[in-house]
């Protein structure tokens, strides 16, 4: 629980590195004014990042768990902010609030396989528990990432993904929705990959992020793979401002995705999903 | 024969097909390969096969004048294609090409029509089939046409 004044402050934090990820997406390295404070987080969660005199705005944790010294945010220049935060140097000064928001379950899931699906920027959130996933890779079952992409020049964490789909423990699927003739993989949605990828749906855990149409339907697909809804966990996103669950910004039916979410179990939002004045 | 009849039995998409039923199958079935960059289909021709891709991946495209050909969607292992077999007038509607080393099972559509004429019980299995794979390809379009990972400021 926070202190609502702490949970409210902001701590001055230095750029370290600016990372273009592709044509609007870039990843922030950001590093502590003082060198004791960390950053410490689960994988799911998000910051509040404020540009001094222009505005804050919520974004997810795109970086490591097990590394706290350093803080990575991935986001698409979308607005007045991100645009002022794309423009930051190396050595300017952000605000940081949080870590907010509930994480992705990786105790409850152990000794199961896990099924990724994410599309578009939806992988910068899934990255911290991939990195989790890896770092304590003897707890869970077959690791699978399922990942679609707009075009193949839309596709983020190029340097990981190579890594991930080196490894002989982690079974990573690409797609792009459009491809000229140069691109040599699947064309097609992710939720099409979803039919004969190798995991056992009665004992997997299905985490999903990306834009709310794509969890959908990918919901559907998991659906018919058998997959029991209380398995299947989707990382939401709605107008969060104050991070602690005051404002009402990003209230969901009876919850607030800032303080209850981002990350939900399916089978507890299955009501609100569907409802369209939400 | 005996080969043929058990790679399409253990296929998912004849799941719950009659022996009856898969004999005739069999009867229209072949083994083809494709190299790399190979045409497998071409638009406006007469389209009287479908595949069960049993390796590799297949390019479904079509050709834009001045530009070359436009990737729409790929195919895998595991995956049927095709179904302009079944539609009159029976002609190809785009292009197909092999990405890699391709191994399918041919199915001789213009038979195939012939026997589901003459046998609507089968007609029926295999349309049963077809038809989840139309829908599953329009539902993929309709998600490919939104645009869904778009950046909203361009939009």
């Amino acid at each position: 629980m926070h202190d609502t004044a702490d949970a409210m402050i902001f701590r001055p934090s230095l750029i370290r590195r600016v990372i273009k990820e592709s044509h609007d997406t870039f990843s922030l390295e950001i590093e502590p004014a003082t060198p004791d404070r960390l950053f410490h987080f689960a994988p799911g969660q998000f910051n509040m990042l404020y540009v001094y005199g222009v505005g804050e705005v919520p974004i997810s944790i795109s970086g490591d768990p097990t590394q706290p010294k350093v803080l990575i945010h991935t986001t698409r220049e979308v607005g007045t902010v991100t645009r002022a935060m794309r423009g930051l140097k190396v050595g300017s000064t952000i605000g940081v609030r949080g870590p907010y928001g509930a994480s992705w379950p990786v105790d409850k899931i152990t000794g199961n396989d896990v099924v990724l699906v994410t599309g578009g920027i939806g992988l910068a959130p899934l990255r911290p528990v991939i990195y989790y996933l890896l770092a304590n890779r003897e707890k869970y079952g077959n690791i699978v990432l399922l990942y679609g992409a707009r075009t193949p020049e839309d596709i983020l964490f190029r340097k990981d993904l190579e890594k991930w789909r080196s490894r002989f423990d982690f079974e990573a699927y690409l797609t792009v929705d459009r491809a000229t003739g140069s691109w040599k993989g699947n064309v097609g949605v992710v939720t099409q990959l979803i039919k004969r990828s190798p995991f056992d749906p009665l004992h997997c855990a299905a985490l999903v992020c990306g834009p709310e149409i794509m969890m959908r339907f990918t919901v559907l697909e998991l659906e018919k793979r058998g997959v029991r809804h209380e398995n299947i966990y989707l990382s939401m996103e709605r107008n969060m401002k104050c991070g602690i669950g005051l404002c009402g910004h990003c209230q969901l039916g009876g919850s607030f995705v800032c303080k209850d979410g981002p990350v939900y179990r399916y089978d507890e939002i299955i009501d609100v999903l569907m409802k369209r004045e939400l | 024969m005996e080969n043929l009849e058990k790679i399409l039995k253990e296929h998912p998409f004849l799941e719950g097909m009659s022996a009856d039923h898969l004999k005739i199958l069999v009867g229209c079935a072949s083994n083809v390969v494709f190299k790399a960059g190979e045409m497998i289909i071409r638009e406006g021709q007469p389209a009287e096969q479908f595949f069960f891709i049993r390796h590799g991946r297949v390019q479904i495209e079509t050709h834009v004048p001045q530009k070359g050909p436009l990737l729409i969607h790929t195919r895998g292992e595991g995956e049927v294609f095709g179904w302009s077999w079944m539609v009159p007038p029976y002609r190809w509607r785009f292009d197909a090409r092999a990405s890699e080393l391709v191994r399918m099972i041919a199915m001789d559509g213009k038979c195939l029509r012939d026997k589901c004429e003459k046998d609507h019980n089968l007609g029926y299995e295999i349309m049963k089939r077809f038809s989840l794979i139309i829908a599953e390809r329009l539902e993929a379009t309709r998600l490919q046409l939104m645009d869904i990972y778009g950046n909203p400021k361009d939009k």
